[in-house]
């Protein structure tokens, strides 16, 4: 099968799981933004996530887009270091037009996947996963309930400490995008010397706008809660 | 004018694939600025044979940047720094300064190993060549010339990948070894010509096939490879390439 | 004596009928036969792809770590070929006239008449390869004019023909050797050819990896190994480039001919110090553009010399284009031993512009002005380039302005030895004097007399490797068909690879002081001053002393490293040891040649004016060189010349 054993169809298959889940994060971008609105209508489309099958076939098909792409980083950056070869250049000088990012994919890709691991724990541990296992209740806080997500929301970036993770989290999502966008585009060979430009523009303009929307998101609930717990209105 | 310049010099000694290896330095005194790279090297052998002692051991041939042998890896760049993109041998000292030290390594990757020094075998490229990189006609009497009209914008372009020197620059430069834009610029340039239509999705799955094979990278899109190319071949050659192999794979 | 073969009937007929006639061997029996191809230049390469589709075993050997670095690769500016697609008069016999013309009446006629014949279907040819030449917007074909001639019959693919037609030999050669009709061997070195009862029937040939002698055997074997003009150390050709495979055929009693015929290019950038190791080409089509000139005034000269004024301070009166006021009707496109021969007029007029004396300008003034920056970076992009990347100028770049006329920096060049004529002897069937041995390409001497035009050299290899020699080597294989494989272990094998064996030997243990280079740079001096542009009976006698002399240190003051495995002072030193022969045979050519004639020019036989004087009554004869032993001179035989179909005239550029 040549997605599997050749080196462009290896590429093909992290481009394809690429562009899916960064359609995906779009979606979840969007979503979240709801809650900048109206927490309720938030709460909706939560509920509409819930433990339903279709969401939970959803959960299951982008876990394997997450370990496709995860396990495909792992292989093929194995064959690159072989293929560099044991011995290593004592003098670098790496040209002005290579991007850091494209450099360190794997790099940003573990500190993607670490924090993703805590945002799992943070919000799907606690909500759908606590929907089908803890009679609807979040594990943490006093009395969440799971299908309230604003709520958690709210609760989680009240802690400045967990902002600030996400918005790292979210810098290192935003370099592994902007370079994985167009890479995808160029390993599917959808590019040439006119749209590589365009590509590249179009990457960045959407990384950035998708992890705005993220950022926005927790900047706003984090300075609430602090407002609010100056306030002393709503200790944990 | 010319002027003189004294730098150090630290370059790469290996006897060999299995040997570890190590730098020798030399002090290099009064090099005149005009001389190439290549000359000063000329000159530190002449040192080195005066002393009794083996040379530097480097691999060059046209000395006008066509060949595509030099093969120097130089202050963490292949071929060195040039305003315009060129070869070892036709990078000139006056692109150093006094003082300076001067790093010359070979080609890094597994699939180029040294044979000695700075020099290292590539005959991976004459393989992935072999295994598609030609148009399949008979020596004799093919059709006139201008039988085939072939857009002035194509044939330019299929002259720009064709321009491609085999040196191996892209898979020293690349942290992957990965030897996409070689095989995409010869895959490129008969992709782009009507010659080379009827035989472009075998050549293209043959030659992905052969370089997979030898142990080159994957390519994951630094354009490390395009930076460094003496010839300026492009990434959009690689996107091509991978057009190519995949409307081929699809097409089966 | 010498038998050149030459079939019967008219010129124009006489390859179809060699054709028509010829012996052919069936494709059962080219399984059976083994071919040795040395090279994989153009002639090689095309030679060694069209015997193995054919159906022969091939085994091709390179010096070089990829038949690809072969140096056809660095010619820049085109290959002629007798299409006519401009409707400009062009034929195949203008092509052929043009070429005995440019050859000073030295060629054979017959092998120029065949190569004009076959220089279409090499075009034909190479497109269906996939070269990307040149083209106009109607996709047709484009062409450009070069030295020399008068009709646009030049192909080119931007300042990289020769690179484009040899990766195109180069990938039909590898589809061979993916078909497996073609082994190569890479990085390995002919040292000697192995005769068995009187036929070529091997080689011994060094692996320069790991230093061991190895043989080979073959029912033929085929140099395709170039010239000679690293003789001359400083030259155009690569580092590599040798004449060792061609000395070594010559110490076997293949005649040498014409080795007074050197090519010296009129457009090389000029010798900057004593370290410099090669000279860079300039490509001839620049001459399209370009105009040649010094200033007029001496003063004018000392001030350039001085450093005091810039080229471009010298107004259009005050400089002198001498090739378009000596030559009106060619101008600056005169072929290039006129063009090489009047700037070393002008230089030693005292007219010569950088510190040395030794160099003229060429200037893009004129053709930028009338085409526009863009148009001529289009044409002449990438040697802009390179020539800035040299020397530090740009010749692109605006410098002055006198009078309303802007004026650009203009190049600085001057002749260097770029290419042989003289070669191993052949007969029209590209054979040498010794069955089985054949010579193609640059190796022979065949079909350029004694210059060669522009753009012809690369018609010359190919026309060789794709459609001469083929056909010929059947007309000698078709009667080998009963001889089976040779074993390498024959009595004349062990003793060709023990001479060489004993020959290393003797180099390493010479344990002298001197270097391989520093040596090869003093025969360089010595050819090139009394073996170079303008020879002299004085200066070439002196030049056999000097080279005796040099023989003499070689063999007792040389300095080899001892190593086993890559060894790269034995390999020049095993190289020098031919370039010093060849250089005795050079001199001593042109000490017999009493006459001028194209590369080579006496200076006692020259008109009032300065130009070459031929002697047709005493001299129209090839002069084919047999070796007599390395302390014996060579004995001459002469192949005298037949023109049917030309009239022999003396050359003239000027109207």
């Amino acid at each position: 099968m040549w997605l599997t054993n050749s080196s462009i169809g290896k590429k093909v298959i992290m481009s394809v799981t690429g562009i899916a889940l960064i359609l995906f994060l779009t979606f979840h971008a969007c979503m979240n933004a709801v809650a900048l609105i109206s927490p309720e209508g938030y709460n909706v489309v939560c509920s509409a996530l819930g433990a339903n099958w279709y969401a939970l076939v959803a959960t299951a098909g982008l876990g394997v887009l997450v370990v496709l792409h995860f396990v495909y980083a792992i292989l093929l950056t194995l064959q690159n270091r072989k293929a560099r070869g044991a011995n290593r250049y004592a003098v670098v000088d790496k040209p002005a037009k290579v991007e850091w990012a494209s450099q360190n994919m794997l790099v940003l890709g573990f500190i993607v996947v670490v924090g993703m691991l805590l945002h799992l724990y943070n919000f799907w541990f606690n909500m759908m996963f606590a929907e089908l296992a803890n009679s609807g209740y979040a594990y943490v806080g006093s009395s969440i309930h799971a299908n309230d997500g604003a709520a958690l929301i709210a609760y989680t970036f009240k802690c400045p400490v967990y902002s600030i993770i996400y918005l790292v989290w979210f810098v290192a999502i935003w370099f592994h995008i902007t370079h994985g966008f167009w890479s995808a585009f160029q390993t599917l060979g959808l590019n040439n010397k006119v749209w590589f430009n365009r590509w590249k523009t179009i990457g960045n303009v959407w990384a950035t706008i998708v992890m705005l929307l993220f950022a926005a998101v927790v900047i706003v609930f984090c300075i609430k809660g602090l407002t609010c717990s100056a306030a002393g209105c709503c200790a944990l | 004018m010319a002027k003189n310049i004294s730098f150090t010099i630290k370059y790469w000694k290996q006897n060999g694939p299995k040997d570890a290896g190590h730098f020798d330095t030399r002090e290099m005194h009064d090099i005149p600025d005009d001389t190439s790279f290549l000359e000063m090297l000329d000159i530190l052998n002449e040192e080195l044979i005066e002393e009794g002692k083996e040379p530097f051991v480097f691999d060059h041939d046209c000395r006008e940047g066509i060949c595509g042998m030099c093969s120097l890896y130089i202050n963490g760049t292949p071929h060195g720094k040039t305003a315009t993109g060129a070869t070892t041998c036709q990078l000139y000292m006056r692109r150093f300064n006094d003082g300076d030290v001067i790093t010359v390594e070979p080609w890094r990757s597994a699939a180029f190993p040294v044979i000695k020094d700075c020099m290292v075998d590539r005959s991976a490229f004459d393989k992935i060549q072999a295994a598609g990189g030609y148009i399949s006609v008979r020596t004799g009497a093919p059709q006139d010339a201008n039988a085939i009209l072939i857009p002035k914008q194509d044939a330019d372009e299929a002259m720009d990948c064709a321009t491609c020197i085999g040196c191996g620059a892209c898979v020293a430069a690349c942290k992957n070894g990965s030897a996409m834009l070689f095989v995409s610029s010869k895959v490129s340039q008969f992709a782009l010509l009507p010659q080379g239509r009827p035989e472009a999705a075998k050549r293209a799955k043959a030659m992905v096939a052969k370089m997979d094979e030898l142990g080159f990278g994957n390519c994951t899109n630094t354009r490390a490879c395009e930076a460094v190319c003496p010839k300026n071949e492009s990434v959009a050659n690689i996107a091509r390439l991978n057009r190519e192999f995949i409307s081929a794979k699809l097409h089966d | 004596m010498i038998d050149s073969k030459i079939p019967e009937g008219p010129i124009s007929e006489k390859w179809s009928n060699y054709k028509a006639h010829q012996k052919l061997v069936n494709p059962a029996n080219k399984r059976k036969l083994d071919i040795i191809v040395v090279g994989t230049g153009l002639a090689g390469a095309s030679a060694a792809a069209s015997l193995g589709e054919m159906g022969f075993k091939v085994l091709n050997f390179c010096i070089q770590d990829s038949p690809r670095r072969a140096h056809s690769i660095a010619a820049q500016g085109g290959i002629n070929a007798a299409k006519n697609y401009q409707n400009d008069g062009d034929s195949v016999y203008r092509l052929f006239y043009d070429t005995v013309k440019g050859g000073d009446y030295r060629a054979r006629e017959a092998n120029v008449y065949r190569l004009a014949e076959v220089s279409a279907n090499i075009i034909d040819q190479c497109v269906a390869q996939g070269v990307p030449f040149a083209r106009e917007y109607g996709g047709l074909l484009a062409n450009r004019s070069f030295g020399g001639v008068q009709v646009s019959r030049t192909f080119y693919a931007k300042g990289q023909t020769g690179q484009q037609l040899l990766l195109g030999a180069y990938s039909a050669l590898m589809r061979q050797v993916h078909e497996g009709t073609v082994q190569l061997y890479c990085r390995y070195e002919m040292q000697d050819v192995v005769i068995i009862d009187g036929r070529a029937r091997g080689i011994i040939a060094r692996n320069l990896v790991n230093g061991k002698l190895e043989r080979f055997a073959a029912h033929a074997v085929v140099l395709a190994t170039g010239g000679y003009g690293n003789t001359y150390f400083l030259s155009t050709n690569a580092m590599g480039c040798n004449c060792s495979a061609a000395i070594a055929a010559y110490r076997k009693g293949a005649y040498f001919a014409n080795p007074a015929y050197v090519q010296i290019h009129p457009t090389c950038i000029p010798v900057h110090g004593d370290k410099q190791s090669k000279l860079t080409l300039m490509s001839e089509s620049l001459r399209n553009d370009g105009r040649i000139w010094v200033p007029k005034k001496k003063e004018d000269v000392a001030k350039l010399r001085s450093g005091a004024i810039k080229p471009s301070d010298i107004p259009e009166g005050d400089r002198d284009y001498y090739l378009e006021r000596r030559y009106p009707a060619f101008g600056n496109l005169v072929p290039r031993d006129v063009a090489s021969r009047a700037a070393k007029e002008r230089c030693d007029a005292g007219f010569g512009v950088n510190n040395t004396g030794l160099a003229v300008y060429l200037d893009f003034s004129e053709a930028i002005n009338r085409l526009g920056i863009d148009q001529v970076l289009q044409r002449y992009g990438n040697l802009f380039d390179m020539y800035e990347e040299i020397t530090d100028v740009n010749p692109g770049e605006l410098a002055n302005e006198i009078d309303g006329v802007k004026y650009y920096n203009p190049m600085m060049i001057y002749p260097a030895i770029h290419y042989t004529m003289g070669g191993l002897w052949v007969d029209y069937e590209l054979s040498t004097n010794i069955p089985g041995l054949f010579a193609i390409g640059e190796c022979n001497f065949s079909d350029h007399g004694a210059n060669r035009l522009g753009a012809s050299a690369l018609m010359q290899g190919l026309a060789d490797g794709y459609f001469v020699l083929p056909y010929t080597i059947q007309n000698y294989l078709a009667d080998q068909i009963t001889v089976p494989r040779f074993s390498t272990d024959l009595p004349e094998f062990a003793a060709t690879e023990k001479a060489v064996a004993d020959r290393i030997k003797h180099l390493l243990s010479i344990n002298g002081k001197k270097s391989v280079d520093s040596i090869h740079k003093e025969l360089g001096h010595v050819m090139w001053e009394y073996a170079g542009m303008a020879r002299t009976k004085e200066g070439l006698q002196t030049a056999l002393a000097k080279l005796k002399e040099i023989r003499k240190e070689f063999e007792t003051n040389l300095f080899i490293p001892k190593l086993d495995g890559v060894n790269i002072e034995l390999d020049k030193a095993l190289r020098l040891n031919d370039f010093i022969t060849m250089g005795q045979l050079i001199a001593i050519d042109a000490l017999n040649r009493e006459e001028s004639c194209g590369g080579h020019f006496r200076s006692e036989h020259q008109t009032e004016e300065g130009e070459a004087k031929r002697d047709d009554k005493n001299c129209f004869y090839v002069s084919c060189w047999e070796y007599k032993g390395e302390d014996a001179a060579p004995v001459k035989y002469t192949e005298p010349l037949k023109y049917e179909a030309i009239e022999v005239k003396t050359r003239n550029y000027k109207n």
